[in-house]
């Protein structure tokens, strides 16, 4: 079998058993509702999740996406409040604001060689400040838009709905991995995460594949920051901060290599819905604390770590008796 | 002689020149259609410097450039590739964590409706191995792959987007001999092809059995082109290590073999894929000298003595008393002391000043509660400096900015302010100027007749005659032969290593 | 002595000026900025308040100089903060004598540093993803201690580490200033400075001049443990109780800034503790500055992030490069000369 879809099963059999023993306990967790509020509840993270697994893959780190969603949202309700364009139009500025700024980040990592993980969290500086600046109250979002946003759904059988920002998740993934794995700047991404110099030496335009992606990953943070403003109706410039590290917790869990160069985006989906889950089980639950949230996902973090460096070595001695 | 339109690349009076030193010096190369070119030459030679020249790796100081009788100037790799020369090195130089379809056709992979069309991917990257006489999952990722096969994709890569030459950059130093056998049927194929091939290596067997011409670099130099089928093995041997195998310039060495005690000693000391088991016994003031090509096991012998690696075989004794040389620590203990081959990446903390990399492996063996105060450094520094000749305007200078030859001595500073009682010396002299060259060849013999115990590994013969009272042969990676007193010439070094011979070919 | 005196001097220049160019601007901006009261023993003023608020990011700085110096990072020292925070006020809340809760909640930091150094040192894991586990996991077990409601105590020797005074300073300056300059003084009196830098630059080099570099690696990550522990302290002392959720957040970043703004390489090396608080300090006086100033403090961020931008890019590999090729090329030019002559 091949050793690169290891993590990646790993991911789904986790998440299978533990939606499994869920469900054993509480039956009601199978029900369609609740899996569409895991996708509705989740959707914000898992379109900015979708961006970072770019960005791990090819080696980088972006911690600029939390703040970014929120500057998003405090843009949009600013925006919405104070002039009268329609938020479509509000919709496509925000995305190319943020698309820029990651574009420009990936430009400073790639021709003044900076440490990306540095670059960006100037970026998440810069990002939060620039929300701070547009306001520091929460501002509610009143267009009439937003209710007809929130009206589209499809329901589900058994009462579940699949809302307008969960299906925009799923379909999120769908292009991401279309993207990864059927077009040359996917090729091009893990490339970049197997090695630069050797991509440079085979004729990967380094480059231009850095700043597309951490456009992209501004990109989704910006589509992220829309639905997170969908979902709350607010703008908020204090919120999602350390999004972040949720982020990079689902691609890890999602069996991405922290390092870059192997890993799946639909992985990630999984590492996002792990997490919702288990927000979902302490909800049943009721008499579980929600910081075992953290301490599950940072066991899991460990294990995926520990699981990623095993199949490091098993597979250097395999190769070396080959 | 064969006719000009049957070469193909052709570079003539290539001049490179690096900061402080001039890594080719006016340098002939031609390779024709159809043949297998082999170029050899120890380290620091110029071998790799002239394919960086022809690939477009490095842009040559002087010198012209043909392909297929055009002038051409590759301005990079991607250059060199598009005009027809490709190049495949020894660490394979693509992505293991990609498919092997996916390395093949990187930057070109079929597209339907904008998008890779896979199958069709995965379909052509069958054909095309098919030709090399390989059926394997190209969807699976290189890296599970061996390194053999990973080589062969590397060719039939570089052949499919370069196609007209083929330099390979010690294709086969990390292969077994079957894989060996099948890369030859491979470039055998190409040859006949009419591909032009160049084939570096420093396996003398796989020369022979594999190519047609031989150009030879030392230092920088051209030393000649000779038809492989009529250059005997003796004459390679002595083009590559430089000797003119003229006797007579052997002296007396003072230095005769001690019959006093043995203070190191080591027993059937081996470690597996390393080096084979071996006896060695070093006395107190002799120098001990190993002799042997590049990949003969050398650096691998001295890296088992210090503790670098570890031994799976043998004994080490120091003084009559069994160690345990399980950590360069351990060997520093016993009073051991090493000068890595690799200034750069094993030697100098390039950011450290001269005194501090001066002060550094005493400091580390007294422990970092009793640290050496800055003025005993400085004296330390001071001394070496002026001892060695250490040739810096400031000795707080951060060592990186120092003259390999420089460097050298600093390190070798670092072992002497220990107080060691055998140092291991890998390649002392390699890329530092002729000045330098003589000065540290003169603090071997001082060190020698102080007492001190050296291991020198060195590719220049003459020295190693010079000095050594004793000298150990090493091929493929086993010690072959061991020459004491007036065994100790260079000619006999040579007949050691060209031993093999062809009795042994190529298994 | 003179000598070291002025190296240190020309070394610490550049963040010095900073210093005192954003003191002056703060001056400007707020004209109170300067003044010093005498209340009640202790010392009072914006000064003091910079120094004092600026305490638990000095002491992080402190260990992170040392992590960073050794080519690492320890992104975990927010979360190690709140950990300890937690493990002081729980202790506290169960009447421990104070002595035990220091030694506790001491000894859990170190513990905190030797679950890093281990990954980092033994298993080899990159410290980035290293530290990235328990920054997730540790606000959780913080969580965990405290149950998740903010514990508060009353013990006064406790809460006097955080609020009370010495020699007319507040305890959290007197803290952060003499454990930095025995750590700084500690390093460079000791040979441990030295092998430290020599690891941070080329590990192998340094393993085969006989460093224990595996032993060097789990201290510095033991002594960044150790530095949250105490900055976890001084946090939960100075409100009276733990705050799981906030206690350190994002202290880690504004760490890793002090560190890149006192000018050691985040690619390992030379290094230097004082110029780490002297970052520390810049940080902790713009805030303050921003604050004082009336300006909003919505532009804190976006002033801080334009300080980073500014920094980095002078301590851009690419710009450093230019300057070094001048450096070297000078210096060869110099050489020659000599033996030319």
């Amino acid at each position: 079998m091949n050793q690169k879809y290891l993590p990646l099963i790993a991911t789904i059999l986790i998440f299978i058993v533990s939606y499994a023993m869920c469900a054993l306990q509480y039956p009601n967790m199978l029900s369609t509702r609740v899996i569409g509020n895991l996708l509705t509840d989740n959707a914000f993270l898992g379109i900015a999740a979708v961006g970072m697994t770019f960005v791990i893959l090819s080696g980088g780190i972006d911690l600029s996406i939390g703040s970014v969603i929120a500057f998003t949202g405090i843009f949009l309700a600013v925006m919405l409040e104070t002039t009268s364009i329609h938020p479509l139009l509000a919709f496509v500025l925000a995305l190319l604001i943020t698309t820029a700024f990651g574009a420009i980040m990936g430009a400073i990592i790639h021709y003044l060689e900076m440490p990306a993980f540095i670059v960006t969290l100037a970026g998440m500086f810069l990002a939060r400040g620039m929300a701070f600046v547009l306001s520091i109250d929460s501002i509610p979002v009143r267009h009439e838009f937003y209710g007809t946003l929130k009206s589209f759904y499809y329901k589900l059988p058994g009462g579940g709905r699949i809302t307008l920002i969960g299906g925009l998740m799923l379909l999120v993934f769908a292009v991401g991995i279309i993207i990864a794995q059927r077009t040359r700047f996917g090729t091009n991404v893990y490339a970049l995460g197997g090695g630069p110099q050797t991509a440079a030496l085979m004729g990967v335009p380094v480059a231009r594949t850095t700043i597309l992606i951490y456009a992209l990953s501004g990109f989704l943070a910006g589509l992220s920051g829309i639905v997170y403003s969908l979902y709350t109706s607010a703008g908020y410039s204090l919120a999602t901060v350390g999004v972040e590290l949720d982020a990079i917790a689902a691609v890890v869990i999602g069996g991405t290599l922290l390092t870059g160069g192997a890993g799946f985006v639909g992985g990630t989906l999984i590492g996002v819905l792990i997490q919702g889950l288990i927000q979902t089980y302490i909800t049943f639950d009721g008499s579980l604390s929600s910081w075992w949230t953290k301490i599950l996902i940072g066991a899991l973090l460990f294990a995926f770590i520990l699981m990623q460096k095993g199949i490091l070595f098993v597979s250097r001695r395999g190769r070396s008796y080959a | 002689m064969m006719q000009s339109n049957d070469e193909i690349l052709s570079a003539t009076a290539i001049v490179k020149r690096f900061p402080g030193a001039i890594a080719l010096d006016h340098v002939n190369f031609s390779l024709r259609r159809g043949e297998v070119h082999a170029l050899l030459g120890e380290n620091g030679a110029g071998k790799s410097t002239l394919i960086k020249c022809m690939t477009g790796a490095y842009r040559r100081d002087e010198g012209s450039l043909r392909l297929d009788g055009v002038e051409i100037d590759p301005r990079d790799p991607l250059d060199a590739q598009s005009l027809g020369i490709g190049t495949v090195y020894q660490e394979v130089n693509l992505l293991g964590n990609l498919s092997v379809a996916e390395n093949l056709f990187l930057g070109r992979q079929p597209r339907r409706f904008g998008l890779v069309n896979t199958r069709e991917m995965n379909r052509q990257a069958r054909a095309l191995l098919a030709n090399y006489g390989m059926d394997i999952n190209v969807s699976r990722s290189l890296d599970s792959y061996s390194v053999a096969v990973q080589q062969v994709v590397a060719i039939a890569r570089a052949v499919d987007l370069s196609g007209k030459v083929l330099i390979l950059d010690e294709p086969t130093a990390s292969l077994d001999a079957q894989e060996v056998e099948m890369l030859f049927r491979i470039v055998r194929g190409l040859k006949a092809k009419g591909l032009g091939v160049v084939f570096i290596t420093h396996f003398l067997e796989q020369v022979y059995a594999l190519s047609d011409r031989i150009t030879v670099l030392r230092n920088g130099q051209f030393i000649g082109t000779r038809e492989t089928a009529s250059l005997p093995r003796k004459d390679l041997v002595t083009m590559m290590l430089g000797h003119e195998l003229a006797d007579a310039e052997k002296e007396l060495r003072a230095h005769q073999p001690d019959s006093g005690n043995v203070r190191f000693e080591f027993n059937g000391y081996g470690k597996a894929g390393k080096i084979k088991p071996f006896d060695l016994s070093v006395r107190k003031g002799e120098v001990v000298g190993i002799a042997g090509l590049l990949g003969s096991g050398r650096t691998e012998t001295a890296q088992l003595l210090f503790g670098v690696d570890k031994p799976d075989s043998g004994t080490a004794t120091v003084a009559g008393k069994t160690v345990s040389l399980n950590s360069p620590r351990a060997a520093i203990n016993e009073g051991f002391g090493f000068c890595p081959e690799d200034r750069k990446i094993e030697g100098i903390i390039g950011d450290l000043s001269i005194r501090e990399n001066i002060a550094l492996a005493l400091q580390a063996r007294r422990g970092w509660a009793r640290p050496l105060s800055r003025s005993e450094q400085i004296a330390l520094a001071d001394r070496y400096i002026k001892a060695l000749d250490i040739r810096t305007t400031d000795r707080e200078k951060p060592i990186k900015l120092l003259s390999g030859g420089n460097q050298q001595k600093a390190i070798l500073a670092r072992w002497l302010a220990t107080n060691p009682q055998f140092l291991i010396l890998d390649e002392p002299t390699r890329g530092i100027d002729v000045g330098a060259h003589a000065e540290i060849i003169r603090l071997i013999e001082d060190l020698c007749a102080q007492g001190m115990s050296l291991l020198v590994i060195s590719s220049e013969l003459e020295e190693l005659v010079a000095y050594s009272s004793r000298i150990l042969v090493l091929r493929d990676r086993e010690h072959v032969a061991e020459l004491t007193g007036g065994a100790i010439t260079t000619q006999n070094i040579v007949n050691a290593i060209a031993a093999s011979g062809s009795e042994k070919a190529v298994q | 002595m003179i000598e070291s005196a002025q190296r240190l001097a020309w070394r610490l220049a550049p963040q010095l000026i900073a210093l005192i160019i954003i003191l002056i601007l703060c001056r400007l901006v707020f004209p109170g900025f300067y003044s010093i009261e005498f209340q009640n023993g202790r010392l009072y003023g914006s000064l003091i308040d910079v120094l004092n608020r600026g305490a638990p990011v000095a002491l992080l700085a402190v260990g992170m100089t040392v992590v960073i110096a050794t080519k690492g990072i320890d992104l975990s020292v927010g979360a190690v903060m709140a950990i300890c925070g937690a493990v002081a006020a729980s202790s506290s809340v169960r009447g421990d004598p104070l002595v035990l809760t220091l030694i506790l909640t001491l000894g859990v930091g170190l513990i905190c540093g030797v679950w890093n150094g281990f990954l980092v040192s033994v298993l080899n894991i990159q410290p980035i993803v290293a530290t990235l586990v328990l920054m997730v996991a540790g606000r959780g077990i913080a969580q965990l201690i405290t149950e998740g409601a903010i514990l508060t105590f009353n013990d006064p020797g406790l809460i006097f580490i955080g609020s009370g005074s010495f020699i007319a300073l507040p305890m959290p300056v007197v803290t952060w200033l003499l454990f930095g300059i025995a750590v700084a003084v500690l390093l460079r009196l000791t040979a441990l400075g030295l092998l430290i830098e020599a690891v941070g630059i080329n590990r192998r080099a340094s393993t085969l001049s006989g460093i224990r570099t595996p032993v060097l690696l789990m201290a510095a990550y033991m002594l960044s443990g150790l530095c949250a522990a105490i900055a976890g302290i001084i946090v939960a002392a100075d409100i009276k109780g733990a705050d799981a959720n906030n206690a350190g957040l994002w202290l880690e970043l504004d760490a890793i800034l002090a560190v890149v703004v006192g000018g050691t390489s985040l690619l390992g090396g030379r290094f230097s503790i004082i110029a780490s608080l002297i970052g520390a300090m810049i940080i902790q006086a713009i805030n303050t500055g921003i604050l004082l100033s009336g300006f909003p403090p919505e532009f804190n961020l976006i002033i801080k992030a334009a300080i980073i931008v500014i920094i980095l890019v002078i301590q851009s590999p690419k710009v450093q490069g230019v300057m070094t090729f001048l450096t070297v090329k000078s210096a060869r030019k110099r050489d020659v000369e000599q033996t030319a002559q």
